[in-house]
């Protein structure tokens, strides 16, 4: 019934991609990794909606777009739960999880102010360490960050 | 990258020490090798540290080689804004070989990405040390005669201090038994506990520098307890006396135990020890050249004994 609720909440998508089942916490930064801000078609973000699974979540739907698989993935650094619809026609064509990556090449800001990452105009590089939680090794300082509270570089 | 770098002792594997260990004793036996003749080495000190940079270009020039490069940041061109990245580059149009150390945790792993010369990381800030590592390595077998087996405690800032990190990584790989001896604010990181426990090394924490503890160690691996990692002062006055060794706190110990600690020491080594058969850092300093050869020589793809 929640279902039906979230969908009228957010308008209904013709082709594109959906992402649901983001931790509420999860959404905006989701939006900052896919680089959504400038996005130049419609993107409708809903979030604190009710969720059977989660209690409370977000859902992010993009219309006419369609992203590369790894692009979708690093949702799962912030959003391990996350599911990706590609929608085509009104049907969900495609439905899967995102999958963690083993490295995360930029994306995610280092916590550490002597890090040379955040001196030296270079790219982040983060090991994944541990799932569930998820937890990342700056490839540079070693610093371990949890991935729910990761920053995510502009 | 070039395979000959030394980043990070976590980045070598067990015969990759022993090789270096094996070359540091050739080294002491043959001090004056001339095996980089024609070789030009780079110390490019980012961070001054007189100490580390003389043990590197002692090691160079006893090997032959000569010696470019700059002991701070103010007489080089990072003063004038140059990325790190140019500095690498241009350098590595001139030398064989780089030694760099850097206030900034990740320069030397960032610096093997932008050339193909050997870098080795003589200290990133407070991440990694490995020469004073393989020093301190050197230094264990040398005392014990081994690295198998042996029963290692380490005193005073185990949070901080990245030489004891450090020095537990590589030991891992030889069976050790660990006594972590501090106080609650400066206790061993979590993660490194967590090392030990998966792979089953045996280890004990301590706040208190008993004589058991004292007692059943084969090395007492020292540190220094900085003020500037207490909030509060009176908390520093308090703990720094507790881990500090005296001379009246070595009448029991084994035969063969050594104190070691990667110096300079302020108060946590009585100076009345210094005189004591169980001291050993001074010595401990003068290993450093011969471990640093070789580094050097395996950086450079040199066998010493061909
Ligand atoms: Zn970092």
């Amino acid at each position: 019934m929640s279902q039906q609720k979230t969908e009228l909440a957010v308008a209904a998508l013709r082709n594109g991609t959906v992402i649901d089942h983001i931790p509420c916490e999860a959404v905006y930064k989701a939006v900052r990794i896919l680089r959504l801000e400038d996005a130049g078609t419609a993107v409708t973000i809903g979030n604190n909606l009710p969720s059977d699974r989660m209690g409370r979540k977000g859902i992010i739907k993009v219309a006419d777009r369609f992203f590369d698989e790894s692009d979708l993935d690093r949702i799962a650094i912030i959003a391990p739960t996350a599911v990706v619809n590609i929608i085509e026609d009104y049907k969900v064509v495609e439905k899967r999880q995102v999958q963690l990556p083993q490295t995360i090449k930029g994306i995610v800001h280092c916590s550490n102010p002597k890090c040379i990452t955040n001196n030296e105009p270079m790219e982040t590089c983060f090991e994944v360490v541990s799932t569930n939680p998820t937890r990342l090794r700056c490839r540079y300082c070693n610093r371990t960050i949890g991935g729910v509270e990761a920053e995510i570089a502009q | 990258m070039n395979q000959g770098s030394l980043v990070s002792i976590d980045d070598i594997s067990k015969e990759q020490i022993l090789d270096l260990l094996d070359r540091a004793a050739y080294f002491e036996a043959h001090p004056n090798s001339k095996l980089l003749d024609g070789k030009v080495v780079a110390t490019l000190f980012f961070e001054p540290s007189t100490r580390t940079r003389l043990s590197f270009e002692t090691a160079v020039n006893r090997l032959g080689g000569r010696v470019i490069g700059f002991s701070d940041a103010a007489t080089s061109s990072t003063s004038k804004g140059e990325t790190l990245k140019d500095t690498i580059k241009m350098v590595s149009n001139y030398a064989d070989l780089i030694v760099m150390r850097h206030h900034l945790e990740g320069a030397a792993r960032y610096a093997t990405e932008v050339t193909d010369v050997p870098i080795v990381n003589a200290g990133d800030g407070a991440n990694q040390h490995p020469s004073q590592t393989m020093l301190d390595l050197y230094s264990i077998v040398k005392t014990q005669g081994r690295l198998e087996n042996l029963t290692i405690t380490m005193v005073g800032d185990l949070k901080y201090g990245r030489t004891v990190h450090s020095l537990l990584m590589a030991m891992r790989y030889f069976n050790p038994r660990f006594r972590f001896v501090s106080s609650p604010e400066l206790e061993m990181p979590r993660e490194y506990i967590e090392i030990c426990r998966d792979l089953g090394i045996e280890y004990t924490e301590h706040r208190d520098f008993s004589p058991e503890v004292i007692n059943s160690s084969d090395i007492i691996y020292m540190t220094r307890v900085q003020r500037e990692r207490f909030s509060d002062p009176m908390e520093y006055e308090k703990v720094k006396n507790l881990y500090s060794l005296r001379r009246d706190m070595l009448g029991n110990t084994r035969p063969g135990m050594r104190i070691l600690h990667p110096l300079p020491r302020v108060n946590e080594i009585d100076r009345d020890v210094d005189d004591c058969p169980q001291a050993y850092y001074f010595e401990q300093a003068r290993n450093g050249v011969f471990a640093r050869q070789a580094i050097i020589t395996r950086a450079l793809n040199i066998d010493p004994t061909r």
